[in-house]
């Protein structure tokens, strides 16, 4: 037998290929003779087109193709809602009509020999509109609830409106986090290439079964004669959940020019083809006794949505059971807007509506000068209170704890503005996190070869978190092989059908089905060579024997409330003449069930971690109120933390947790929570340095001088 | 608004185009082509030679994923135009290694879990490498102001610094042997 392989730190598998530039992302397989394409964008933001001249991009040497709304073949865009679609709306139509919703909606699409050649046609495609009144600012639009059973997008508890105003201490803000794009630093991009009635695309995606399935339907094909191949994706952060309509744009173009075509969004274009956190207003008020007992939640919502899709997203979810309260009532609304449609980006919801909330708490422990740590204690439930079940397990107080404790808490000076280092204005800050656990249907094959190696496989992604590695750590761990000899294989339609890499699922639902399928053939192989030991029989049994193995929640959902929790504690240093904040220290500290392999769950929470920090103090997709065109559409304008904006301390502890209820493996998932509770932290930090609290992120240096 | 190529520029560079031969000394090897002389050093290596190490992240030198050396300088191949790299000694990912044993960064990538998804790992390799025979691998603070132009939007920053650390320990221990 082999040492136990699951909860070891071993090496990425990929770690090879990543660091020799051998890994290949979307854009970059080798597809004979392959053309290139460019979209043609919208530059209004609501309207028609009035006019479009192709002659001049047409007889641009290269050009192989123009295609617009009147040249186009008319689309199937059968029915089709995937998880990661709006529940309510129609997707987004390409090139079928002369209508513009929203600003860089495609209009046209240039196929040419060389991608030089593409984006120079692409420039010369001249476009006039008939422009109608659009709704591009935020502020102005009135927000209505979401389509559908009002109990979903209200919910109340006690009597929260009467406890509020008889509460001793309340607080009572809006939280505003402008709109935010994931930016990986991979861009879009599809190669797509016909044979015949097939397709077959390379695509940058998060779950390849829903890019068949959804261009299956553009089409008006058969989901099975589209294959979706995605081996590696450069960072997606939920930007590529959905299949975005460049994807129909690439097909669309391989069977106008009757040859493969690739086509790389730009960095520019990615502000507008693929989706945002969008636009967040919250209001948070909170109502406590004077021994600091929570008495009264209010918090309501509204973000932007564009006017074809109603995007929503888990605001609210985690107000309703995070901090004990008899009296809560929440509230979720959408502006619909002349904008294309948001998306789920790291931690959807609960990234956003915790940053408010964790703030309102802070605000709170200021006004009972309680410590809010202390305040966070007083308010721990023993329960969901909101869906009235006992938690599968909530290690908050240890993470609580464990963080403070290694941050070094107790020697915190309560009063503002009380800590300094030299000039600098030094704040400390805490705030609570947490996640819900998915677990979603798997599948996965297990082959064991003759040789003494085994195949694994599921049709799941790797964005970054490390599925190469988990999924061959669990497979040679319940095979009981050395994982050199395991082989696991994922990104690819034809292999076992996966969930959607996203929600933080990936590990509990596609590693239980690895776990399964792989003691299902272990076992097979034992009886059938009726041997004791795993290379024995693969030996005696002297051929492939595979097993495949189906994995689904069943009713412990019913049973229980089940979220992984955290606590994130931060140190700023704020320059008082300059009000530039740097992060100095980060402790996070996560009770989020078993850790698979403590090395890459370290390099996930560190990143989540970054992500806050960018959330926190730069990350602002401007959008201009007039034409509702972003006007920082570029990684030099749009800023994110760099190598210098790093803390030079980031402290990562998992407490231990055994949680049998969640799923066969007891993961609870970490992506996302790795990003929960950063922003506020910082925040708050930054209250505790200077005195002064932000209320709108990013907290830039102009917001505190 | 399609790409990197502002309307200007295309305008300028006018829409006929005869190709450019251009010869490009890529890892030691000579390779001889035809080009669009709008291609960039990038789009030479990525869509012509099928170097797909380099990483096309921005287009705008604004995310380093596509350092590469010249001459023994770091330089983002997407605002080099492969016209004017020819004569240059140009050291991409795929030339690191030495056969299979890898450059003590790539190793040291690997150790330290430098990275997430890897998409700006060629690039940050790259800049590491130059960061170390620049000098400017003294101090973790060192490395961090001086690989700044190397973007990591999976956050691996404090993995990267500490790779390069372990690689800047190793060059320094043989050049003292």
């Amino acid at each position: 037998m082999t040492a136990a392989l699951i909860g070891k730190s071993v090496s990425r598998v990929d770690g090879r290929l990543k660091v020799t530039g051998a890994a290949t992302y979307a854009a970059e397989f080798e597809v004979p003779n392959l053309a290139h394409a460019a979209v043609v964008r919208s530059i209004v933001a609501n309207g028609r087109i009035a006019s479009i001249d192709t002659a001049e991009a047409e007889r641009a040497p290269g050009v192989i193709a123009v295609v617009t709304h009147r040249s186009a073949p008319r689309l199937a865009y059968q029915p089709h809602k995937g998880l990661p679609d709006a529940a309510v709306g129609e997707r987004l139509h390409v090139l079928q009509d002369d209508r513009v919703t929203h600003q860089g909606q495609p209009i046209a699409l240039v196929v040419a020999e060389t991608p030089e050649q593409a984006v120079y046609a692409a420039e010369v495609v001249r476009v006039t509109y008939r422009n109608e009144a659009a709704a591009t600012d935020v502020e102005s639009v009135d927000p209505v609830l979401p389509t559908g059973k009002p109990a979903e997008w209200e919910t109340r508890r006690g009597e929260p409106d009467s406890a509020f105003e008889q509460a001793e201490f309340r607080v009572d803000q809006t939280y505003v986090i402008p709109r935010e794009n994931h930016n990986p630093i991979e861009m879009f991009a599809t190669i797509a290439s016909w044979q015949g009635g097939s397709l077959t695309l390379w695509d940058k995606t998060q779950w390849v079964h829903n890019v068949a399935e959804e261009i299956a339907a553009v089409f008006g094909i058969a989901a099975e004669n589209v294959r979706v191949i995605s081996p590696f994706v450069g960072g997606a952060f939920g930007s590529a959940l959905r299949c975005w309509p460049h994807v129909t744009l690439a097909a669309l173009g391989a069977r106008v020019a009757g040859r493969p075509v690739k086509l790389v969004l730009s960095r520019r274009e990615m502000y507008y083809g693929v989706g945002y956190r969008p636009h967040t207003v919250q209001r948070a008020a909170l109502g406590a006794s004077r021994d600091g007992q929570l008495q009264a939640i209010r918090h309501e919502g509204h973000q932007e949505t564009s006017t074809y899709e109603e995007f929503t997203e888990a605001l609210l979810s985690a107000t309703r059971f995070l901090h004990s309260c008899p009296n809560v009532h929440t509230r979720h609304r959408i502006a619909p807007m002349n904008v294309h449609t948001p998306t789920y980006m790291r931690a959807p919801g609960e990234a956003s509506g915790i940053y408010a909330l964790e703030s309102a708490m802070d605000e709170l422990a200021v006004a009972l000068s309680m410590d809010p740590v202390e305040l966070r204690l007083r308010n721990e439930p023993d329960k969901d209170e909101f869906k009235d079940l006992p938690f599968s397990s909530r290690s908050t107080r240890e993470c609580y704890r464990a963080a403070a404790e290694r941050f070094g808490w107790a020697q915190r000076n309560a009063a503002p503005r009380s800590m300094r280092d030299g000039r600098s204005l030094i704040g400390w800050g805490m705030a609570s996190a947490t996640y819900p656990m998915n677990y979603a249907p798997a599948s996965a094959m297990a082959r064991l070869l003759p040789d003494g190696t085994a195949e694994v496989m599921s049709a799941a992604s790797d964005m970054g978190p490390g599925t190469w590695t988990s999924m061959t750590q669990v497979a040679a761990d319940t095979l009981g092989l050395p994982i050199e000899r395991v082989k696991f294989t994922l990104g690819d339609t034809r292999l076992p059908r996966a969930p959607i890499h996203g929600g933080s699922m990936t590990m509990a639902s596609v590693g239980s089905a690895v776990q399964a399928a792989c003691r299902k053939v272990r076992e097979d192989a034992l009886a059938r060579a009726s041997a004791n030991n795993i290379e024995e029989a693969m030996k005696r049994l002297g051929q492939a024997i595979e097993a495949t193995a189906d994995v689904a929640p069943g009713d412990e959902t019913k049973r229980f409330s089940m979220h992984a929790f955290g606590a994130v504690f931060v140190e700023v240093a704020v320059d008082p003449d300059l009000g530039e904040t740097r992060v100095r220290r980060i402790v996070g500290a996560y009770g989020a069930g078993r850790v698979v392999n403590p090395k890459i769950a370290r390099s996930q929470c560190i990143g989540g971690m970054i992500g806050g920090i960018g959330m926190a103090l730069m990350e602002h997709s401007v959008v201009n109120p007039r034409n509702g065109r972003v006007t920082n559409a570029n990684l030099a304008e749009y800023a994110v933390p760099v190598h210098a904006d790093a803390p030079p301390v980031m402290d990562v502890i998992f407490v231990d947790e055994h949680d049998p209820h969640v799923n066969p493996l007891g993961v609870k998932g970490l992506g996302e929570i790795a990003l929960v509770g950063v922003a506020p932290a910082i925040a708050n930090a930054i209250f505790h340095a200077t005195g002064k609290r932000v209320r709108e992120l990013p907290i830039t240096p102009d917001k505190l001088l | 608004m399609s790409g990197a190529i502002s309307p200007a520029l295309a305008q300028a560079a006018g829409a006929a185009t005869a190709p450019l031969d251009v010869s490009l000394r890529i890892n030691g090897t000579e390779h001889r082509l035809s080009l669009d002389p709008r291609t960039t050093l990038l789009d030479a290596l990525r869509e012509h030679l099928h170097l797909t190490g380099s990483k096309k992240g921005c287009g705008l030198g604004q995310c380093g994923a596509c350092t590469v050396l010249m001459d023994g300088m770091r330089v983002k191949a997407c605002l080099s135009l492969a016209a004017l790299a020819q004569g240059r000694e140009i050291k991409t990912i795929e030339g690191l290694a030495q056969g299979d044993e890898l450059h003590p960064l790539q190793a040291s990538f690997i150790e330290r879990d430098a990275f997430q998804c890897g998409y700006c790992t060629s690039g940050q390799i790259m800049a590491g490498v130059a960061c170390i025979s620049e000098g400017h691998a003294g101090s973790p603070q060192e490395i961090r102001e001086w690989m700044s132009g190397n973007l990591c939007r999976c956050g691996a920053y404090d993995h990267i610094v500490a790779a390069i650390q372990d690689a800047a320990a190793v060059s320094s221990s043989k050049q003292e042997g």
